[in-house]
């Protein structure tokens, strides 16, 4: 188990991160943080001609506050997102699902740019971002575009990134106040993959009803999945116990999570009911409470 | 890079992984490869003070940084360490294997946290797997050394 | 000994019973241990195993130019290169009739028989050079069909591992006492189901690895990295290699990092590497990486049992008929049916049966070879078993405790002889107190607290279960041990032992008998193991073996030399030796300390060291006993089963380091909820593994690995051995599968039929 040979670039500035990325486009493989790349070299599952590592890129890692929304830099770590205390106050849903990222060492590492362009539908970070309307500032020698989670997040460890892009950061718009959100998600042990998942916005009015709901499910689909007639059904609810569970039958109606040794499709449908329903119920309560 | 403070170099190929280096070029051989694609935690060193799978690292990363390893936790050749220390009065290892990498994050985990639960530290040591103790041992063994460090 | 005002008496402070500190710690804790991996010798050179993609297929050659000529290339090894294409490797426990049909040969020879088997090895100057040139190995594959799950391998059509043997069945014994069809007559009730244990392993967390250094001048081989019985594999390597001189062969243990069953047995690289090593004439080094560890080091555990139980309607039990096969995977290795016999031989387990019948077919397959795996044999039977129990308990209205409080076997009738054979022994509990342990268990868990918390209602979807699980254990196998004291003029205890530490604490245990026999203290004592140049024969550490045989045999030696020493003090200074005390000084007289005499001075005829040996001999085997009770709470919804609470009771006979016991009870449970809840090798239809890597393959973290508690008791001595003790190493797994089992079918008012509870299958049996 050690990684086939490769090339290694490890570019200090954006500008020659992205002249190599123009330059070796289709052969190369972007390192950040390395917590999925390098298993898969280890196993040579992955065996990429030459890597481009912008871990020296030091301007790629921050947390900042820009019109109200939360701009986190591509190369900020998990631990480092999971720590901040304006993203636990703000943005609360992101701390919640960090906590369920694998384990410490894994988060002192990997990357949150990392983690969206792998796009691994099992993971927490997409979820999250999907349920938060998120978008990925994305730059390339060619120039600047900012991509919504809804066009960004395409497939199984695919997304919308052309070989010569790289991700610069991933723009949070802010919640709004009365808002309470939950992301909840089972896994055999804690720190895997999620079986099944849910990250979870509600909104709620003045007079108690739902105003506006999100949600997005882990391990559901190719890519992160928006259920978004269960969101729309919430709006004007008044988010009692019968109608978060009929959004959460509606949530999962249509879909067909991948079977594998540790559950079948059928299992996960119902999972991801059951995850959908507890998130509601928990970010319901914490709108509640808000306001 | 420095491992322990001490500077070690060494001109390597890029995929040399860090726990390959930590190893075999600078010979320090405490720190132990369990699975070589990050789920055990065996290999865990500090990476600037932080713990990190050093299977999942190529040493040319660490090019510059600071690394530490178990060898460079106890003060003297005749002693060791509270968290050490602890270990060995708690029957908290049984083969051994693993022991060095749980000594890396829970050394980082003490100095973060100083004063957890034995549920923050069960939640804390999730990434390292043991296969010999049934870890109860291990959490009584990081509490103990929390005392002995806080008084 | 007695506590003089003067002196601290070792034996009180340090000796059996008491739990000083491991001996084992100090290199461990610092970093500083010799596991194979860290092992280098000058001129080093690294072997990479090359293993079949496919779990059955044939190929008509290898062509090795390219890997040959590949960078830092040194060898490459295929079936052409080995003497008489590789002789079989020997089974060294029950081997029946059959299996010979089914052993493994070092490599593959035109024939690939699972997914991992080893086909050629490539000796290059680093492992990452050697891994680069093993991919340019050329070997066209024609695939085979395969068979995989038990029930296939005996039906009428299935395809044939060894055509020419004509079958797949490996192994087959039959165990028969009473007259069980008279009892299935009579009986008020008759219990039918059939029971699924899946395929799990010990998955030590140091891998295999092994570094051979041939000597040319004097023909001789040295090789590091033995464990668990390095003599036995010294004679095994011998004949493999056609030598008729074992002495030639030299084994070393260094640190070992967990045995469980699966390491130290004789596998084909442990032929392969010193091979290469006498073919290149370089030290050549290979350390085994996760994902061959999952594919090629003994599996264990899988069976199916189709079982019938009959009782009375009051719970009295009449007879119990199993049938079950084995899937022992594509080869026979070294434990042959060592694994289902122990099943067939234990099943009976605490209880009374006047009618049993066991019998086994154990069947080859294109999955990975199978051997031993703590508690082997009886974690499955065990599952089973008390499963059964508890089925027959609802159906009759009956107390789960009560019906087997019922059926326990008496007090009074121990020596018990099962009436079953093990490995040609017969199957004799050595002593028990069944009903006192269950009298003390129950009390000291609370069990009547546990039994009202389980009626208690809880949150929404969840439901509370309690499960308990009996059981016998065995220990002590293979019947001989040898011990040397020796006893220098400075005060230095040296212990050597044909014992063998897979990180147990087995100097430390051997040290504390040491001590209580000899009176010297602990800090002078030092455990030599693990050297087959340094130690004339051993039989290793497996079974739960290394207190009983290699604790009697140090127990033995240390009172002879004691013996020894105080007598010819005795005469020296006129006094009775029962009158005496021994200190790293010398000999003095009690009371009178000025009356004393010099280690110096005793050792002075014989070169300044004093040696006693021991052979400790004993062909039974030792049985502790347990009990486990597990408190469950079951998500209906999720299928996680969070467990409250957990407890093992665990009679040893005596218990010479309580620490270690209860450290090794809790190891065992942990790897007991991973049988029970999480670890599981599967494959798909064409025999691929599909838990190659340890995010698939799942073992329990401190977060799936609740607190245990633990009671020790010591109320039935071994016969068998001066110190009373059974050994101690695998009753913490025992009985998890039961235990857990039980109470799930508890809380869900389903029957649990298999293991492991993975969450699907709970969410299944909960909507049944």
């Amino acid at each position: 188990m050690k990684p086939a040979q490769f090339e290694y670039d490890d570019p200090e500035t954006e500008e020659e991160a992205l002249d190599l990325l123009a330059r070796h486009g289709d052969e190369c493989k972007v390192l950040a943080g390395g917590q999925s790349l390098v298993p898969l070299m280890n196993f040579r599952l992955a065996r990429p001609a030459r890597l481009i590592d912008i871990n020296r890129i030091d301007s790629l890692s921050y947390i900042k506050r820009e019109d109200g929304r939360l701009v986190i830099g591509a190369m900020t770590r998990h631990t480092h997102l999971e720590r901040a205390a304006e993203v636990a106050q703000g943005w609360p849903l992101l701390t919640e699902a960090i906590g369920w990222v694998g384990h410490a060492q894994i988060r002192n590492r990997g990357t949150i740019g990392g983690s969206v362009a792998h796009a691994d539908p099992a993971a927490e970070l997409p979820a999250a971002f999907t349920a938060l309307d998120a978008s990925f500032q994305v730059r390339s020698k060619r120039g600047s575009r900012t991509i919504g989670w809804d066009h960004f997040f395409v497939s199984e460890f695919t997304t919308a990134l052309a070989p010569d892009e790289l991700v610069m950061a991933v723009e949070v718009p802010a919640l709004d106040p009365g808002s309470g959100a939950a992301f909840v998600e089972y896994a055999r042990r804690h720190g895997d993959f999620a079986l099944g998942g849910a990250a979870v916005t509600l909104r709620l009015g003045r007079d108690g009803h739902c105003e506006k709901a999100t949600i997005a499910l882990v391990s559901a689909g190719p890519a992160p999945v928006r259920a978004s007639s269960a969101e729309q059904q919430l709006r004007g609810s008044t988010l009692d116990d019968s109608s978060i569970r009929a959004a959460s039958v509606e949530a999962v109606k249509g879909l067909r999570p991948t079977s594998d040794l540790h559950g079948s499709t059928e299992y996960r449908i119902g999972l991801l009911r059951t995850m959908t329903e507890r998130a509601l119920t928990k970010a319901a309560q914490r709108a509640r409470s808000s306001t | 890079m420095k491992i322990n403070g001490r500077a070690v170099e060494g001109e390597v190929e890029p995929r040399l992984l860090l726990a390959d280096f930590i190893r075999d070029n600078a010979g320090l051989t405490g720190t132990h490869l369990g699975c070589e694609h990050g789920v055990c935690g065996a290999c865990t060193v500090q990476l600037d003070g932080h713990p990190v799978r050093s299977c999942l690292i190529f040493a040319v990363q660490a090019h510059g940084h600071q690394v530490a390893t178990v060898e460079g936790m106890a003060p003297s050749d005749s002693s060791l360490n509270t968290l050490q220390q602890a270990f060995h009065e708690c029957h908290a290892l049984q083969c051994g294997f693993c022991t060095p990498g749980i000594l890396m994050t829970m050394d980082a985990f003490l100095r973060e946290e100083p004063d957890p639960t034995p549920e923050r530290i069960r939640s804390a040591l999730g990434g390292n797997l043991c296969r010999c103790t049934g870890y109860q041992n291990i959490i009584t063994a990081v509490r103990l050394a929390a005392d002995r460090l806080n008084c | 000994m007695k506590t003089t005002a003067d002196r601290i008496d070792p034996v009180a402070i340090n000796g059996i019973g008491t739990s000083p500190l491991r001996k084992e710690d100090w290199p461990l804790v610092r970093g500083e241990g010799t596991f194979i991996a860290d092992f280098k010798r000058p001129g080093l050179v690294h072997a990479f195993v090359v293993r079949s993609p496919l779990a059955h297929a044939q190929f008509p050659s290898i062509d090795c130019t390219a890997t040959l000529a590949a960078p830092g290339v040194l060898d490459v090894i295929t079936a052409n290169e080995l003497p008489d294409r590789g002789r079989p490797i020997p089974t060294r426990q029950f081997a029946d009739e059959g299996s010979n049909r089914f052993l493994q040969r070092p490599l593959a020879d035109g024939v690939v028989r699972y997914s991992g088997e080893p086909v050629a090895v490539v000796i290059a100057d680093s492992r990452y050079r050697a891994e680069d040139a093993a991919e340019l190995l050329d070997i066209d594959y024609e695939r085979l069909d395969v068979v995989l799950d038990p029930d296939d391998a005996v039906a009428a059509n299935a395809p044939l591992l060894r055509p020419d043997a004509g079958t797949n069945v490996a192994g087959h014994l039959l165990v028969e006492m009473g007259a069980i069809d008279e009892a299935f007559a009579e009986a008020d009730l008759v219990i039918k189901e059939t029971f699924r244990i899946q395929r799990h392993a010990a998955v030590p967390l140091e891998t295999r690895g092994l570094l051979a250094e041939y000597d040319a001048e004097t023909e001789s081989i040295t090789v590091w990295g033995a464990a668990k019985i390095p003599h036995v594999n010294r004679t095994i390597l011998a004949r493999l290699l056609g030598w008729s001189d074992e002495s030639r062969v030299r084994l070393v243990e260094l640190h070992v990092g967990g045995g469980f069953g699966a390491r130290g047995e004789f596998y084909p690289e442990d032929f392969l590497i010193p091979f290469a090593a006498i073919r290149t004439g370089r030290p050549v080094a290979w350390v085994e990486d996760r994902e061959e560890n999952l594919r090629a080091t003994n599996h264990s555990r899988e069976q199916v049992h189709r079982v019938e139980m009959a009782l009375k309607k009051d719970g009295t039990f009449l007879a119990l008929k199993d049938s079950f096969i084995n899937n022992t995977g594509a080869y026979v290795r070294t434990h042959g049916m060592t694994v289902p016999a122990l099943s067939v031989s234990m099943l009976p387990g605490p209880y009374k049966w006047p009618a049993y019948r066991g019998e086994f077919r154990s069947v080859v397959t294109n999955k990975t070879p199978g051997g031993t795996y703590r508690s082997p044999g009886r974690f499955e039977i065990n599952f089973v078993r008390e499963r059964l129990i508890d089925i027959a308990a609802h159906r009759l209205g009956l107390d789960p405790v009560d019906i087997r409080r019922r059926n326990l076997i008496d007090r009074t009738s121990f020596p018990h002889d099962l009436g079953t054979l093990y490995d040609g022994h017969p199957v004799i509990y050595d002593s028990g107190d069944y009903e006192l342990l269950l009298d003390k268990a129950l009390p000291a868990f609370d069990y009547e607290g546990l039994e009202r918390w389980r009626s208690e209602p809880a949150a929404g979807g969840i439901r509370r279960g309690l499960g308990i699980g009996f059981f016998v254990e065995k220990a002590g196998p293979a019947e001989r041990e040898y011990a040397r004291v020796e006893l220098n003029d400075k005060g230095d205890v040296m212990v050597y032992t044909g014992a063998a530490s897979v990180g147990q604490g087995v100097e430390t245990v051997l040290a504390q008998i040491c001590v209580s026999h000899l009176g010297l203290p602990y800090e002078r004592v030092r455990v030599i193991h693990g050297d087959t140049a340094l130690i004339p024969e051993g039989m290793g550490a497996f079974g739960s073996r290394a207190t009983m045989l290699g604790g009697a045999a140090v127990m033995r030696a240390s009172k002879q030399l004691r013996k020894r020493l105080l007598d010819a003090a005795a005469e020296e200074l006129e006094a009775a030796p029962a009158d005496l005390m021994l200190s790293p000084e010398g000999v003095s007289v009690v009371g009178a300390p000025a009356r004393s005499v010099s280690l110096k001075t005793l050792l002075s005829t014989s070169a300044g060291v004093i040696i006693e040996e021991h052979r400790f001999v004993c062909d039974l085997l030792g049985f502790p006993y347990g009990i486990h009770v597990a408190a469950v709470e079951v998500d209906t919804a999720s299928g996680a089963i969070r467990i409250h609470r957990y407890a093992v009771a665990y009679d040893i006979g005596r218990c010479v380091n309580p620490v270690l016991v209860a450290g090794q009870i809790s190891g065992g449970f942990a790897q007991g909820i991973g049988g029970a809840l999480l670890e599981e090798f599967s494959f798909d239809a064409n025999g691929q593994p599909m838990s190659a890597s340890f995010m698939d393959y799942l073992l329990p973290t401190s977060e799936e690995v609740p607190d245990l508690e633990v009671l020790i008791t010591e109320d039935a001595p071994s016969p068998l051995n001066p110190l009373g003790v059974k050994g101690a190493g695998e009753g913490g797994t025992a009985g998890v599968g039961a235990a857990i089992a039980n109470a799930v079918s508890d809380a869900l008012g389903s029957e649990v039929t298999r293991l492991p509870l993975s969450p699907q299958r709970v969410v299944e049996l909960a909507g049944e």
